[in-house]
């Protein structure tokens, strides 16, 4: 009997984990609810043996005794897909926590789940598809105009095989929830299609032709990212780092500056201190792309430290599963996850619960691939009718004692185009973005010329390898020259790799700015002085440092910006050989 | 009317196994025996057999001793009545005075909605420069100080308490050694502020798995004062010793341990207590400051470690002193710009000094050569310890911010500083 409610009985619990005795069929990683007097608590099953099913439970599992009635739903753990989602709060499984803060006040509330995209909402409908059309999921059926993005309506991604339009909404304003489309298929079956529809998960979405090479930058304004270690479309990147050394504000600049369209962030297992920023402060932001508030190109997933662990690991697979939905509209996605350490601590507490066999810090042994699997889900695709869409995903990485040798950042590495990994002696001596430029990495192209970005790199080694020795022999025992390599790699971290990001100007770097700024940086790098002391050396590359320090504080192309370019070209012209 | 259980089938450390009907999880028993009563938590069912941790310990607990659950989580009272009471590590009172029963509160109770959170905007000034300068306590912050055992971590605990502007003062002691408890006690009576406090205090000398409860007792009032309007501040003693008690059952309960023998899941319980800290929209707030004993000084052990991961910053108390580099106040950007025009220059700028006088003190260590810049560096330490660090200095943050002006033009000149020219226009101090 397909109709009738699957049902069975918990028979034991510990933390967050429910083992559930049941005598019908039960499928691996379906969504359960154990009711406890009127509250419905949402779990998912995790794993089963014999008559027995372990579940996590997404809420605490305080009161639930031995007997306790156990339902099962036949679906995995889903969200719901359409136009509204923009703009909107959601916690780790798709609940809208200012609608959740209006029902249950203060607190989160246990049991307490809301739609997430509100069923009456009207939108105007332009249909694309013609009655008599073959559609297969994925394809137009119309489209919505959502903030200043035309949001395609779909045909569902999982509804298989070939369908055939039989009748389709005309355009104007519709409801949400009503039919857009009726389809049928060659068995005859009938459906019919409505904005919304429902994806599981953790499951990819690959309604599209191929995955392309991700070629093209993903400018982040962020000098010491664009150029040195550069992020493309479609690309992934990490930025591990030890607490303090700003992790955080880094993510909260991309969320900010980068050039994407659509920007989710997923705050998974941090402060809410945190999120509650991004949540007051998003809206009173203008996207300077478009002038609109920045919340209306944004999704918040919101699962602080203090929310339930199990939601944790489905908050990540939420915000992936929506950045592939807006990909689908042929939109740039950026997703910011942070932080995935938390994640992985989620699977290693369930892991613990089931009693497996721990692997390296007691982490499942199963992390690996599922950090790689996740990452997978960024990319840049061709769609059904051409046009390309993508999704690009960061992940900070917490790990414990700032070791980057534990298991989640190593997993994470293997995966990832780019590593922007920061560094508590960066952080303590001040100098933000604290990405340690001698180690981290990219495998994606930069903004700039390639042989001019070699040179600049070479000096940084050279110069910290200058570093390290005056350390030893003292500055007087140090030459000149290399004194003077040691300089320019000061210089170039001092006017190019740091950024203050709480500067207007300075926060944001555009990539033609970029590409000016560093050739005239470049001069000074390549530039053959002489000097008479190590003085007088300091003194003039404290001099030109200054003033690359104010060029960067003028708007670009501003009369101010010239007249400071005038003054530096001005000054390496006095000390250099061949000028 | 519940049923009672006699039979005890396994003790294993302070966790004890009964088998019975119908028990909810986290659900409170009494086990009374030969040696006296004690409150005891459901931590795991199966099928019939539940597993308790006991609170009291386990020593003397005899296979026959009675368990009765008593159909209900932790619960502590939350009326005004609590105010100038102290109470133990089960919620009983220390005091010789009544029990208080009015307005029970469900302990460990959900989390805030980050919806109904709002960004802090009020400073705490507490008198110290090396916080209030540079970096600055804010109200609804949650901040550790990490310390190593033999500091004087207790009484910069309690001297924040004393000058913060708070309503209410809740101190939870963890492990206290009886005299640092004797010592809090006092300094909150010498300073009139015993009538707005409630003390939960679990000494060292009771057993380790009481103090489990103590932060969210504690918590679970501020919550409930805090919602009356009242800003409240938490003062908690030592989390190490909180810590350490979750190590103990989760190894008597045979869970697999991730890192030095700590549970997996030390992160999102120190999480859950921390995130506790918080500024309602529309209600009062809660001020979390704790101590974090660090085993060894180490930074990097479990911890000092998923802490630093949790809480808004830290102050590093070493030598007696707060240290400016291991110190961080991640909320300091929201109230110092608002403070006085110089804050955030005098912060930058001495810290900058400081940082070049620690290497110049390397320098000279080694025997190189003084410039007379690092002359001048050297003379600008000392003074900056002396005037700054110490944690006897006990100043306002505008006198402070004077002082660093007065320590400034007595090692440099005007020029040197680096700091605009409008700020040094307006403050500086010739000598």
């Amino acid at each position: 009997m397909a109709e009738q409610i699957k049902t069975g009985s918990i028979a034991g619990v510990n933390g967050n984990m429910l083992t559930v005795r049941f005598d019908t069929d039960v499928m691996q990683n379906e969504v359960a609810y154990a009711l406890i007097g009127d509250s419905r608590l949402k779990c998912e099953v995790i794993r089963v043996r014999g008559n027995l099913a372990d579940l996590q439970i997404f809420e605490s599992a305080n009161g639930l005794k031995v007997g306790d009635k156990v339902e099962f739903t036949s679906a995995l753990l889903s969200v719901k897909l359409g136009p509204g989602l923009l703009t909107q709060v959601f916690d780790g499984l798709q609940n809208p926590l200012p609608e959740l803060a209006e029902k249950s006040g203060f607190f989160l509330q246990r049991g307490l789940y809301l739609n997430p995209l509100d069923d009456n909402a009207e939108w105007d409908f332009t249909p694309i598809a013609k009655v008599g059309d073959k559609l297969q999921a994925g394809d137009h059926i119309g489209s919505v105009p959502e903030g200043i993005f035309k949001h395609y309506i779909m045909l569902p991604f999982s509804w298989q095989g070939t369908w055939e339009v039989t009748e389709i909404a005309p355009a104007g304003k519709r409801k949400a929830s009503a039919m857009t489309a009726v389809v049928k298929n060659e068995k005859g079956e009938t459906r019919t299609a409505t904005m919304y529809q429902e994806w599981p998960v953790k499951v990819p979405i690959t309604c599209y032709r191929e995955k392309l090479m991700p070629t093209e930058p993903m400018i982040t304004q962020l000098r010491i990212i664009d150029t040195f270690f550069p992020v493309a479309k479609g690309g992934t990147f990490c930025t591990p780092g030890p607490f303090g050394a700003g992790k955080t504000v880094l993510q909260h600049a991309m969320s900010q500056n980068a050039e994407a369209d659509v920007v989710i962030v997923a705050a998974c297992g941090e402060r809410a201190g945190e999120v509650v920023e991004i949540l007051r402060e998003f809206p009173h932001l203008k996207d300077p792309r478009t002038g609109q508030s920045l919340m209306d190109r944004s999704i918040i997933i919101c699962n602080t430290s203090s929310m339930p662990v199990a939601a944790r690991e489905a908050s990540v697979y939420t915000a992936v599963t929506l950045a592939e939905y807006y990909r689908q509209s042929g939109l740039n996605v950026l997703l910011l996850a942070d932080s995935t350490s938390r994640w992985a601590q989620a699977l290693r507490e369930m892991s613990g619960r089931l009693e497996e066999i721990p692997g390296e810090e007691a982490f499942p042994a199963y992390l690996e691939s599922l950090i790689a699997s996740f990452y997978e889900r960024a990319g840049l695709v061709e769609l059904n009718d051409g046009t390309q869409g993508s999704v690009t995903i960061g992940g900070s990485v917490s790990p414990a004692g700032g070791n980057f040798e534990e298991p989640v950042t190593q997993a994470t590495l293997k995966v990832v185009g780019s590593f922007l990994g920061l560094s508590r002696d960066r952080s303590s001596a001040r100098r933000y973005p604290a990405i340690q430029p001698l180690e981290s990495w990219s495998k994606y192209t930069s903004i700039v010329d390639a042989k001019k970005l070699a040179g600049a790199r070479s000096t940084l080694q050279r110069g910290s390898e200058v570093n390290q020795m005056m350390k030893v022999v003292g500055e007087e025992g140090t030459d000149i020259k290399d004194f003077t390599i040691y300089l320019k790699s000061e210089f170039l971290d001092f006017v190019y790799l740091q950024q203050n990001s709480f500067d207007d100007v300075e926060m944001a770097t555009s990539a033609s700015r970029q590409r000016y700024v560093f050739d005239a940086v470049c001069d000074v790098l390549n530039g053959d002085f002489t000097f008479e002391t190590k003085d007088e050396a300091c003194r003039y590359f404290q001099e030109v440092q200054q003033l690359f320090i104010d060029w960067n504080y003028a708007p670009y192309e501003s009369e101010q910006f010239k007249k400071i370019e005038s003054d530096i070209k001005a000054k390496i012209g006095e000390n250099i050989k061949n000028a | 009317m519940r049923k009672v259980y006699h039979k005890i089938i396994q003790i294993s450390g302070n966790v004890i196994t009964v088998e019975a009907d119908n028990v909810a999880y986290n659900e409170l028993a009494e086990v009374s025996g030969s040696r006296g009563t004690s409150l005891a938590q459901v931590i795991r069912l199966q099928d019939k057999k539940v597993s308790l941790q006991v609170f009291a310990g386990a020593r003397g607990i005899s296979t026959n001793d009675e368990v009765r659950f008593l159909g209900e989580a932790m619960k502590v009272s939350a009326s005004e009545d609590l105010l100038g009471r102290v109470f133990n590590g089960a919620g009983k009172p220390r005091d010789h005075r009544p029990e208080i029963n009015s307005e029970p509160v469900e302990i460990g109770g959900p989390s805030v909605n980050p919806a109904k959170r709002i960004i802090p905007t009020k400073m705490i000034r507490t008198g110290i420069p090396m916080i209030d300068v540079f970096n600055t306590l804010v109200e609804s912050q949650k901040l550790p100080i990490f310390s190593v055992a033999g500091e004087p971590y207790n009484q910069l605990l309690a001297r924040i308490a004393m000058q913060a502007d708070v309503d209410v003062i809740i101190l939870g002691g963890m492990g206290l050694k009886y005299d640092d408890y004797l010592y809090l006690k006092n300094v909150l009576d010498d300073h009139g502020a015993l009538s707005r406090s409630v003390l939960f205090i679990h000494t060292a000398a009771d057993p380790t798995v009481e103090c489990l409860l103590v932060p969210d007792m504690c918590l679970a009032v501020a919550e409930k004062y805090a919602l009356q309007n009242k800003r409240v501040l938490v003062l908690l003693t030592d989390m190490t010793n909180f810590a350490d008690a979750m190590k103990e059952i989760a190894i008597t309960m045979e869970q697999i341990p991730s890192n030095r023998g700590y549970p997996g899941d030390l992160y999102s319980q120190l999480a859950a207590r921390y995130e506790k800290a918080v500024d309602f929209d529309g209600a009062g707030s809660i001020t979390i400051l704790t101590v974090t004993t660090m085993p060894g000084d180490d930074v990097t052990h479990p911890i000092p470690d998923n802490t630093g991961y949790i809480t808004e910053g830290q102050f590093y108390l070493k030598g007696g002193r707060i240290e400016p580099f291991g110190s961080l106040s991640r909320l300091k950007q929201q109230v110092n710009g608002k403070t006085r025009e110089d804050h955030r220059a005098i912060m930058d700028t001495m810290i900058r000094f400081y940082s070049d006088y620690k290497e110049t003190q390397e320098k000279a260590a080694m025997g190189f050569q003084m410039s007379s810049w690092d002359k001048k560096l050297m003379k600008y330490g000392k003074l900056f310890e002396k005037e700054m660090m110490d944690l006897s200095v006990n100043i306002p943050l505008e006198e402070a911010l004077d002082m660093g002006w007065k320590i400034l033009g007595e090692c440099f000149e005007r020029t040197e500083v680096g700091m605009k020219s409008e700020l040094t226009e307006k403050f500086w101090v010739t000598k």
